[in-house]
Parts: structure tokens; C-alpha cells; sequence
């Protein structure tokens, strides 16, 4: 009768996959969001939500741009600079562009490595990240400050022609390089937990009594590819326009 | 698809290329610029790239690809949505910039 009496031996079924997985899914009346964390599926949520913000300001700037009767501020010159005595047009941006992607690429594979519990690799993979990060943002108040102060462009009117063009591009950036300060903070508060092994110890964290895990890497991961994402869509309608 | 027990595992690899090809397609979009294309011919290629990285971005880094549909679908198509106050957005534009050109016209005679 000390025989343990193993429970749970029947393996739960294999989840059905397309129309039928997810009408199975959601009517399972249990978690609609099957093998993710809850966490990984709030973080999608919440960047759902932040969709709709940056589109809302992208779609009010394209409904202002096509509707003003002054000309449009060339953004291939506004933004162009001079490199070597030769005026190169929009590279500052360009340049930021490979500096946000490159940083994207690093971010996957410090959650790839935190996957694998390398401790020192997803560090120096997320201290990496959170470095291209401060340099975009750097770059970024490099060229507000050349905006404002040498080209004289405001929020409410510019020399160069439509005064909507300052407010647009302002209130666009400004959100975003917002977005990119703060995915460094947390970068860099995460690389801290990496490296401390609390992860691997499954510590709480400071504000929650949660234990740890490697997920909180891919999570703060599919922040800082959103913040790249939504580059994409600023670098082409913004100043590729 | 097998269940993910510890996360979304994949080779290194495939992150390497795919910031490769981010890299192409960023370049190809400079290049759109840097070479002056105009018209329609700008539009078509801006887009094209610009949807190709932005699907390489979610598909890969963010693993959408390997989700289960549920929240693949919960996640993609409220962002449909927003095609209807582009085509708002598209609409008021064009007819403010109707009444602007009226108006204006109007001041000049």
C-alpha cells in the first residue's frame, strides 16, 4: 500500500490546429492564449493598443500633409548632411535606421541565449542592445537640436514651408525616441536580473512577488521589436514621403 | 507545431539572416530616395519594403510565426481595423484641401 499512486500519467490531448484550433481556443471557456505566459500575451496586448496610438498619429499626419495648401518641407534635404565637403541626402536617418535594426538583431538573440540559460551571453547581448539604443536616441537629439536651432523649425510653423510640418514630425519622434528611452531603461534593469542569476534562481522581481523566469527577456524583447517596427512605418511614410 | 515548454527555441541562424535581409531591404529603401525615384513607381516600392520588414520584424523576431492562430489572429486583425480611418483620414484630407483651394481662390479674385 506505499505504492505511490502516480497521477496525472494520461498525457492532456494535442491541441487542434487551424480554424478549428482557434475556435477551440476561445470557446475552451479557460486561458484563450494557449503555451504563451500570460505576461508574453499582456505584452501583445498593450502593443496592440500602442498600434493604434502611432497610427493614429501617422494617419493624422498623412491626413494634414495631403490637405495643406503651403508646400511640404523636403524631408530628403531637411534631413540631409554634410559628410566630407559632400551634402548627402537623409543619411543621418539612414544611419539610425541600421543602428535601431541592428539593435533589434542583438535583442533576439539575448532572448534566444536567455532560452538556453547563457547567462553572460544574454547580458552582453542585452547591454549591447540597450548601447544601440542610447545611440539612436542620441542621434536623434542631434538632429532636434539642428532642426530647432539651425533650421529654426517649431512646432507651430517653420521657414521652410507648411507649419504643420514641425508639429507632425515632433510629436512623431518625440513619442517614439519616448518609447526607445524607456525600452533602455528596462533593457538595462533586465541585463541586471540576467546577470545576477535571478532568473535562474526564480527571485521575485521588486515590484511583484512573480518568480523570475527567461521569459522576461522574450517579453521585454517583443517591446524593443515593436519600437523598431514602428521605425518602419516613421522611416517610410515619414521621411521617405 | 509541438508545444513550446521552454519558450520559443530556434536556431541562431535564422536571426542572422533575417537581420541580413532588414539590412537589404533598409538599404533598398534608402536607395529609393537617394536615387530620386517619383510618382507612383516611390509609392509602390516605399510600401513594398516597407511591409516586407515590418512582416520580417513580427513573423521572426517577434516568433508570431510560430503562435498558435488564436493569438496570432487577436493580435493582426483589430490592426485591420485601422485601414478604415486611413480611408477616413484619405477622404477628410482631400476634401479640406478642396474647400482650402476654394477659399484661397476666392481671397485672390
Amino acid at each position: 500500500m506505499t505504492q505511490a499512486i502516480p497521477t496525472n500519467t494520461v498525457e492532456p490531448p494535442a491541441l487542434p490546429e487551424g480554424l478549428q484550433g482557434i475556435v477551440a481556443d476561445w470557446s475552451s471557456d479557460q486561458r484563450a492564449f494557449k503555451n504563451v505566459p500570460w505576461g508574453k500575451a499582456m505584452m501583445w496586448i498593450f502593443l496592440l493598443s500602442d498600434t493604434f496610438i502611432f497610427s493614429s498619429f501617422l494617419i493624422s499626419y498623412m491626413t494634414v500633409r495631403m490637405s495643406t495648401t503651403d508646400p511640404w518641407p523636403n524631408p530628403s534635404e531637411v534631413f540631409a548632411l554634410t559628410l566630407w565637403g559632400k551634402k548627402i541626402p537623409l543619411i543621418l536617418i539612414a544611419i539610425m535606421t541600421f543602428i535601431l535594426i541592428s539593435s533589434s538583431g542583438t535583442m533576439a538573440m539575448a532572448v534566444n541565449f536567455g532560452y538556453r540559460k547563457d547567462r553572460v551571453k544574454t547580458f552582453v547581448l542585452l547591454l549591447i542592445t540597450a548601447a544601440l539604443g542610447a545611440t539612436f536616441v542620441g542621434m536623434q537629439a542631434f538632429e532636434w537640436t539642428k532642426l530647432i536651432v539651425d533650421e529654426g523649425i517649431r512646432p507651430w510653423g517653420n521657414p521652410l514651408g507648411a507649419a504643420q510640418f514641425g508639429a507632425a514630425f515632433f510629436m512623431i519622434t518625440g513619442f517614439h525616441g519616448t518609447h526607445v528611452s524607456i525600452g533602455v531603461i528596462f533593457l538595462i534593469i533586465v541585463a541586471i536580473k540576467v546577470i545576477r542569476g535571478d532568473l535562474d534562481h526564480e527571485r521575485p522581481g521588486f515590484l511583484t512577488g512573480r518568480k523570475g523566469k527567461y521569459e522576461i527577456v522574450e517579453i521585454m524583447g517583443l517591446y524593443w521589436h515593436f519600437v523598431d517596427l514602428v521605425w518602419v512605418f516613421i522611416f517610410a511614410v515619414f521621411y521617405l514621403w | 507545431m509541438v508545444a513550446h515548454v521552454e519558450g520559443q527555441q530556434h536556431p541562431i541562424g535564422i536571426y542572422l539572416k533575417i537581420w541580413a535581409l532588414l539590412f537589404v531591404l533598409s538599404t533598398a529603401s534608402y536607395l529609393v530616395d537617394y536615387f530620386h525615384f517619383q510618382g507612383y513607381l516611390r509609392w509602390f516600392l516605399i510600401i513594398t519594403f516597407m511591409l516586407m520588414k515590418a512582416g520580417l520584424i513580427v513573423a521572426v523576431f517577434m516568433h508570431m510565426l510560430w503562435e498558435r492562430l488564436a493569438m496570432m489572429y487577436a493580435i493582426l486583425v483589430p490592426t485591420l481595423l485601422l485601414m478604415v480611418l486611413l480611408g477616413i483620414g484619405a477622404l477628410e484630407a482631400d476634401y479640406t484641401f478642396f474647400t482650402r483651394g476654394v477659399f484661397f481662390l476666392k481671397g485672390l479674385l
